[in-house]
């Protein structure tokens, strides 16, 4: 009977032990679910969503505090990714918001810029190269197409375009949409 | 010596069609008023001109430098002035337009300086390699991978064998098959050179069998140098896609490529019979790149056959000079019936990947609604890459690319042998490329967010940092106001005090 009893207690306090001892050694820094969502977020910086940056949405969504339709440059592929994520039902874009649109880029006039950086100050990714009264410019690479440059601007000299496609960038078409199309399979 | 030969799941048996393109020797395109040169006609960063509108080039003189590693130069395929450096349409399935260098021919054909390389075996690896990039020289098979690339095997690897493919598997197509016929000889220049620079322990040469007088004169090219002792020719049966570079090797030696590994891996480089003769041509005569053979063929043309064609000749020009029933604006197709694509519109010209020109084909499946998926299975019973053709529909269809790379959709080598065998006739490739570009885009786009994501959170660090510093300077200002202050007072205190006690 005692032999029992002591031969169960050590066993307890070395498997307790080893447990605590292992949760220590092979802690597991969980993925905090606000990282997950904010690299579900097209890190546009828009704040279309009202919160200033994707960051910010993230942790506003993590918290509850708010839907998951509020991101028009990711549009429905990000709201699906995020519902898959947290495990809800999709909806529609919020169109408070505003609506989805193709990839844009900024484009300064380069003959109107006056040089007074007020945009370079609204970029949210240092995407505009510049100094006081010199000409402003675009990097075309690290422009998210965020649209935040074009309001401060005096002189009204930011155009947003659409990204052109080249060969590279270019993707082949759905065929769903166009079976009736296909050539050159014989 | 006679080792056995592997094998490749799936495949198919195709009718040839080559017998067409065969009857007569290769023949000279006529040189073009106007040859339209793409920039980027390889896989890797396109390359940067090097001469101006309105400046004379002679022809082999260089245009375009190579921008970056994964890049190769581009010349003058004839002598003429460059009439503009713009964008236009280029050979490609999206019909988008490129930039482009347009030359405009004047008829003397005047050859810049070349300088030929005596005995390439006294000179390094390096510099054979330096040669064949700044020849331009690519892979001719249809890939365009810039062979120098190809040709360095790096410290971590040695080459056991050097493969040279001759299959030419698709149907229709014969330029290699005319090359290996015509100029074994200079195929075999090119190949001594390879083998140099890869310092390869043996060379085997694979040839279809249904290219008997290709191989005969392989043969009796390889008879005249009995140096090459380690160089042997490999007939190897007919069967699509055999010519695919992992399915080559898998039959040529029975080892097999692993998935997202290169042949080097297995100690093998496969490089095209007509690449090859490119790099001859650059290493022996001081020839860089400037023209291919193209086999132009199929139903609709007349005078079929092989065409030693100059890079930028517009392929409206070349179906004219064989003579087509083709209406204008026609689409053709560019490349063989199971890989080729579509094109339309008159001015594309030609291109270093253009291996083959294809108006009207025999027996052409005729333009259906596919019918809806059977799971009869046939798609996976004939592909050579062993993949699922009916899991990777289903999951394309439905844009769920990740279970798409679960099935290992970039092993997909696009055949098309899932589409030929289909029932339902469901365009299997089709929805491949879909999901492959698809799948690249997004790649693309996580890149750019990761980066904007970083930058958008070093200019927040940036912007704390420099409101904190503002405010520090803020409380030192107030503290040393304060402190000066303290010590006007404290001064001022002192001399009333000892006013004071003078007073006193």
């Amino acid at each position: 009977m005692l032999t029992a009893i002591i031969a169960l207690t050590l066993l307890a306090l070395l498997l307790g032990l080893l447990l605590g001892f292992a949760s220590v050694k092979f802690k597991v820094e969980g993925d905090p679910i606000v990282e997950q969502i904010d690299k579900l977020l097209p890190q546009t910086q828009c704040g279309q969503c009202s919160f200033a940056g994707c960051r910010p949405y993230a942790e506003a969504i993590a918290a509850g505090e708010v839907d998951i339709n509020r991101c028009p440059p990711g549009g429905e592929s990000t709201i699906q990714a995020l519902a898959d994520l947290l495990d809800v039902e999709p909806k529609p874009l919020d169109e408070e918001c505003g609506v989805e649109k193709p990839k844009m880029l900024a484009v300064i006039d380069e003959e109107r810029c006056i040089g007074c950086t007020l945009c370079i100050q609204a970029c949210p990714v240092d995407a505009i190269l510049g100094a006081a009264k010199h000409m402003h410019t675009v990097i075309a690479d690290e422009c998210t197409g965020c649209e935040l440059c074009v309001e401060p601007c005096p002189v009204d000299c930011i155009d947003m375009v659409e990204m052109a496609q080249n060969p590279n960038t270019w993707r082949w078409p759905d065929p769903s949409h166009l079976q009736l199309e296909r050539g050159g399979q014989a | 010596m006679n080792q056995p030969l592997g094998d490749f799941p799936g495949g198919l048996k195709l009718r040839g069609h080559k017998k067409r393109s065969t009857q007569t020797p290769i023949r000279k395109t006529p040189l073009s008023r106007h040859l339209i040169l793409p920039l980027q006609q390889h896989i890797g960063a396109a390359a940067v001109p090097v001469v101006e509108v309105g400046e004379k080039v002679l022809k082999g003189q260089r245009i375009a430098r190579a921008d970056g590693h994964v890049s190769v130069c581009l010349h003058a395929p004839s002598s003429g002035t460059v009439v503009a450096i713009n964008e236009q349409p280029i050979p490609h399935p999206s019909g988008l337009s490129a930039p482009c260098v347009t030359i405009e021919t004047d008829g003397e054909d005047q050859w810049i300086a070349r300088h030929p390389v005596d005995n390439f075996r006294a000179i390094s690896p390096h510099e054979i390699r330096q040669i064949i990039r700044d020849a331009g020289i690519v892979g001719l098979g249809g890939a365009g991978f810039p062979s120098f690339i190809k040709l360095n095997p790096g410290v971590h690897h040695t080459v056991d064998t050097l493969l040279l493919n001759g299959a030419e598997c698709e149907p229709y197509i014969s330029c290699d098959d005319m090359l290996m016929r015509e100029r074994a000889d200079g195929i075999l220049d090119g190949v001594e050179i390879m083998q140099h620079a890869l310092r390869a322990r043996e060379v085997i040469l694979a040839i279809e069998d249904n290219k008997a007088e290709a191989i005969s004169a392989m043969k009796l090219a390889l008879a005249a140098r009995p140096h090459l002792t380690e160089t042997r020719i490999v007939v190897i049966p007919t069967r699509y896609p055999t010519g695919g570079e992992k399915q080559i090797i898998q039959v040529v030696t029975g080892k097999e490529v692993p998935s997202n590994g290169l042949p080097i891996d297995i100690g093998i480089v496969s490089h095209n019979m007509g690449t090859a003769y490119a790099v001859g041509r650059a290493i022996n005569h001081g020839e860089p790149l400037i023209s291919r053979i193209v086999t132009v063929t199929g139903t609709d043309v007349t005078h079929a056959g092989n065409f030693e064609t100059l890079f930028g000749t517009p392929i409206s020009e070349l179906l004219a000079f064989v003579e087509t029933r083709r209406e204008p604006d026609e689409p053709f197709i560019l490349g063989g019936p199971m890989m080729g694509f579509n094109l339309s519109g008159d001015n594309l010209p030609v291109t270093k990947t253009a291996n083959c020109i294809l108006v009207g084909v025999e027996d052409a499946a005729p333009k259906t609604e596919p019918l809806p998926c059977i799971r009869c299975g046939d798609c996976a019973s004939v592909c050579p890459a062993s993949l699922l053709p009916q899991q990777l529909y289903w999951h394309s269809r439905a844009k769920d690319f990740d279970q798409t790379r679960d099935y290992n959709l970039f092993d997909c080598i696009e055949c098309g042998c899932c589409d030929y065998v289909c029932p339902s006739k469901i365009p299997l490739v089709s929805y491949f490329r879909f999901a492959k570009t698809e799948i690249m885009n997004q790649e693309r786009e996580r890149k750019k967010s990761d980066l904007a994501r970083e930058r958008f959170e070093t200019r927040q660090a940036r912007m704390e940092r420099e409101q904190r510093e503002k405010e520090e300077r803020q409380r030192q200002r107030k503290a040393a106001l304060a402190a000066s202050k303290a010590k006007k007072e404290k001064e001022a205190a002192a001399e009333t005090t000892a006013a004071d006690d003078k007073e006193n």
